[in-house]
């Protein structure tokens, strides 16, 4: 965990980014950890894991964890009824996935649009949050993919 | 690579395979020198490759194996016979052509391995087989026996087949290679006809008169008539038999492997969806088909599953020559034996354990087999034992590396641990011996004395933790001082097939690896009333009379159960030696299962060894049965206690860390049994004891079990009009006697026990027990009063009489 994050350089990169909401935020992934999105899966819990663990998929016979990325951005939980997207990224080789509520569109960003995160970001949220882009009429946030699916 | 053209490339693959084998072979041949079988073999295989080299122009490849070549063939032939010193040229020899091979592999060509030094070594050891060749003596030695080198030359230059009906060739080589003191000729002297016998009679304590020596190899006599024959036919027929077994394999690139693997998944999810959508049809044909599918489904599964698994041996394989490098480098006489090297892991695992278990068993030979002298001082064999043992055990291959050396001193290691500031002193003495042992794995934690360039260099324990680990394995140590130490890797298999139970519990599946498991008990409702009991808050089952401590699966993983109707279904487990029984909901199958490793976080967790994928497509976690048992029964490991059962003179830090069953025996006195010595509880009906003259026995289970009242033995007063009579059993060595007690209460650890000798009757002493003052009783003397030829039948393991403090024959009383 690193310490708070007001001195440390964001690294504004230009690029695209895999678009996906949560609780009504529109967040952003690089564009090539993403390995595919699938819609809601069986998802097999694991006592005692952590709580933003929220259990494990079967991806063509490989078992992946899936995280659940509201509670890890401490967002309340999704509503009754309403299914969750699975998004599996890949890093350092390893699967695994994130459950959020609705994928959205692929967006090329530009690194003069980013921004630091707002100061009134706090707690977990803005440890795993890079920075915004600044869209039209939107911010887009961008997800820091590793500490996210990490030390859930 | 790619510089070079296919029937190079094959000519480097199959050479580095045979050079492996040849180093297999080599050190093989030192145990049994006369072994032909294996002669032929190394001789074929360096034959192999000095005729490739030759015809792909490798000129100095083939100069190295050509003279490699001929002392194998006078080796095969008995004109030579071999030397420590002619193994280790042999073996230099191997691995100058193994550092040619990489050159060529990596550069194309020949590059700048220089083969001079290697080939001359080579014809030296020829001429004269015994003499270390890297003694510095060398000098003066070879000028002291100038006799010498006019008769290795007249061995060398009289070949054997020109001289069939004298034996001066073999007379000659024998001498010259049992000259205590003969050293390496610089180079080949010139040939003088030096009659041998001469430097024969310069070794009067040489054993072997001349005449044996010819005729220990009676060979030579007959082979020499026709050398070339006898080369050229086995060399053909082996030719054959070896095209034939590497006609029958083909090399396959893992990741395709890995490609068909997961396709091979996909494909059995598909199956899974098809067979249950058949299932609901009525078309015969389709059914037939969607079951041949089913079951070719399976088989492809499992066979590109075994496609990956390979036996451990491969990396085994390299050690013989490592442990004999190195033993002779230290000067240390080391067996190296190997059990079970056909477990078979997946090649992924076994590269990554690979250098971890190189380092254990150099760090065994360097530091854990003492010199020859101090094992002989120690009353030991001289030859050093190093075992290396791999065995399946519940979805993990166990690897150990046990030596028979000097062990690892926890008292030592604990001072050195402080002494380097890792720990502190208050720490220290809080720890057990086995735990104390495991802090060699502290980052840069050495014991050694001395840091030798053999280990020492860096890495460290620490080092083979971390790899281990990051594999998902694990590692301990065991040591016992003076007797040796065993290090125990577990790693799991991640991409093995288990037979494994599955079960529910809180409406999800389980998998439990049937090696763990050994019977299911199903209690309806009304019977699990009766037979699963409380003691002390704990549950346990009495499972043919012996008590069976009980583990909900739902308390361990904070779930709560949704069978309600009373029924109890129980696997009975083993971890590690111990019996516990795991309450479940419900047992479902027995199937197969693909273990699949887990993330970081569910590792973490150490209740889950990996998930697997069920028939249905459902993932469902493996439980670590070990795990489970050490979260749930918070006791020592089983190693531990089977130690304890060896060491007869328990030490008091073990007294306090027993588990105790507490009893009452009346007059408000309790008593605390060590668990260790309670066999099974009973319940006795009084009016079925009955009297032998004036000791009480009662008939059970077809046999007469002499009782003691624990309350009369001790002179407590209790009542003495129950009706039924809680019983503690203790048997050993097929006798068993009954202790009465009023109540079992509870079941404690005896951790903080203070102890002190005031003693009574009976007693041993008192302790502290929790808050409560406790008073330490004699079982022997309980046994006795009951048996008075308990002990005496068969001599029992540990003897108590001299040791009134041996642990498991007694009882604390509270």
């Amino acid at each position: 965990m690193t310490a708070p994050t007001l001195s440390s350089p964001a690294p504004a990169t230009s690029g695209q980014l895999a678009t996906f909401r949560l609780d009504g935020d529109l967040y952003g992934i690089e564009v090539e950890h993403v390995q595919e999105v699938l819609r809601s899966q069986q998802l097999t819990r694991v006592p005692l894991a952590p709580t933003a663990v929220a259990g494990l998929i079967n991806l063509r016979g490989q078992v992946v964890t899936a995280i659940e990325l509201r509670e890890r951005l401490g967002r309340p939980p999704r509503p009754e009824g309403t299914d969750p997207v699975v998004i599996v990224v890949r890093l350092h080789g390893e699967a695994v996935s994130m459950l959020v509520d609705s994928i959205a569109d692929v967006v090329d960003v530009d690194a003069g649009d980013f921004e630091a995160p707002p100061d009134t970001l706090e707690g977990q949220a803005r440890d795993l949050i890079r920075g915004a882009y600044k869209l039209h009429g939107q911010l887009l946030l961008a997800l820091d993919v590793q500490k996210a699916v990490n030390s859930a | 690579m790619d510089g070079l053209d296919d029937i190079v490339e094959e000519f480097l693959v199959e050479s580095h395979e045979n050079l492996d084998q040849l180093d297999t072979d080599l050190v093989a041949l030192e145990q049994e020198p006369n072994s032909r079988e294996r002669l032929s073999s190394i001789f074929r295989t360096i034959h192999t490759i000095k005729g490739t080299s030759g015809f792909l122009a490798f000129n100095r490849l083939e100069e190295v194996t050509h003279v490699g070549e001929n002392m194998l063939s006078r080796l095969r032939d008995g004109e030579l016979e071999l030397t420590p010193r002619r193994t280790s040229v042999l073996l230099q020899m191997v691995d100058t052509v193994r550092s040619l091979l990489t050159s060529i592999e990596a550069n194309g060509g020949e590059g700048s391995v220089d083969v001079s030094s290697v080939v001359a070594e080579i014809s030296a050891a020829m001429e004269n087989g015994d003499a270390p060749a890297d003694a510095p003596a060398a000098a003066p030695a070879a000028a002291e026996a100038p006799v010498e080198a006019p008769a290795r030359a007249a061995t060398r230059k009289t070949p054997a087949r020109k001289a069939p009906a004298k034996k001066a060739p073999a007379t000659a080589a024998a001498p010259a290679k049992r000259a205590p003191r003969a050293k390496a000729a610089p180079k080949p002297a010139p040939v003088v006809e030096e009659p041998a016998v001469e430097l024969h009679d310069d070794l009067p304590v040489e054993p072997l008169t001349p005449a044996a020596v010819a005729e220990e190899h009676p060979v030579s006599e007959t082979v020499v008539d026709h050398p070339e024959g006898e080369a050229a036919a086995p060399d053909a027929a082996g030719g054959q038999t070896r095209r034939a077994v590497a006609d029958s394999t083909i090399r396959v690139d893992v990741d395709l492997l890995d490609e068909l693997m997961l396709l091979v998944g996909e494909l059995v999810l598909t199956r899974n969806q098809i067979v249950q959508n058949v299932a609901r049809q009525t078309d015969t044909d389709l059914i037939r088909a969607s079951q041949r599918l089913n079951l070719i489904a399976s088989e492809l599964q499992e066979g590109v599953m075994k496609t990956r698994m390979q036996p451990i041996d491969h990396i085994w394989s390299k050690l013989p020559r490592v442990v004999r490098d190195l033993g002779l480098q230290l000067k240390k006489s080391i067996r190296l034996e190997m059990e079970g090297r056909e477990t078979e892991l997946d090649k992924t695992l076994l590269e990554a354990v690979k250098d971890p278990l190189t380092h254990l068993v150099r760090n065994s030979v360097d530091h854990g087999i003492e010199a020859p002298e101090d094992r002989r001082r120690a009353g030991k064999p001289t030859e050093g034992v190093l075992t290396l043992r791999a065995r399946h055990e519940s979805g993990q291959v166990v690897v150990e590396v046990a030596d028979d050396g000097a062990g690892i001193d926890p008292v030592k290691l604990g001072a050195k641990a402080v002494q380097r500031g890792l720990l502190t002193q208050d720490a220290l003495t809080r720890m057990s011996p086995a735990d104390i042992l495991q802090l060699i794995f502290l980052p840069g934690f050495s014991t050694a004395a001395a840091v030798t360039n053999v280990s020492g260099r860096g890495v460290g324990m620490d080092v083979v933790k971390t790899n281990i680990e990051s594999i998902g394995g694990t590692i301990e140590v065991e040591s016992e001082t003076g007797r040796g130490t065993v290090c125990r890797l577990r790693i799991p298999l991640t991409l093995a097939i288990v037979p494994a139970l599955t079960v529910e519990c809180a409406t999800d599946r389980y998998a439990i690896p049937q090696i763990s498991l050994q019977e299911l008990v199903s209690l309806d409702a009304e019977k699990a009333a009766n037979a699963v009991e409380e003691v002390g808050g704990a549950q346990v089952y009495r499972l043919r009379g012996e008590l069976l401590p009980l583990v909900r699966l739902t308390d361990v993983l904070g779930l709560t159960s949704e069978r309600h109707d009373g029924h109890v279904v129980i696997a009975v487990l083993r971890s590690e030696g111990r019996r516990f029984g795991l309450v479940v909901d419900r047992v479902i199958n027995t199937e197969e299962i693909v273990v699949k490793a887990v993330g970081g976080q569910l590792k973490a967790i150490g209740l889950y060894s990996g998930a697997t994928v069920l028939g249905d497509g459902t993932v469902a976690l493996i439980l670590d049965v070990q795990a489970l048992a050490r979260r749930a029964l918070r006791t020592e490991t089983t190693d531990r206690q089977e130690s304890r059962a060896t060491v007869s003179q328990a030490s008091a830090a073990e007294t306090e860390r027993q588990r105790m069953l507490l009893a009452s025996i009346g007059g408000g006195r309790r008593v605390a049994i060590p668990l260790d010595t309670v066999t099974r509880l009973e319940q006795v009906r009084t009016e079925s004891v009955e009297k032998v003259g004036n000791r009480e026995v009662v008939q059970y289970r077809g046999a007469i079990l002499p009782i003691v009242r624990l309350d009369r033995h001790l002179g407590a007063y209790g009542e003495s009009d129950r009706e039924v009579l809680e019983v503690i059993v203790y048997a050993d060595h097929g006798r068993s006697v009954a202790i009465v007690v009023e109540e079992i209460l509870d079941i404690v650890d005896g951790e903080s026990a203070i102890r002190s000798d005031i003693d009574d009757m009976g007693l041993l002493g008192s302790a502290v027990l929790g808050d409560r003052v406790t008073e330490l009783l004699d079982v022997r003397a309980a046994i006795l009063a009951a048996d008075p030829q308990f002990y005496s039948a068969p001599p029992s393991a540990l003897n108590p009489s001299s040791a009134p403090s041996g642990v498991s024959d007694s009882l604390l009383e509270v």
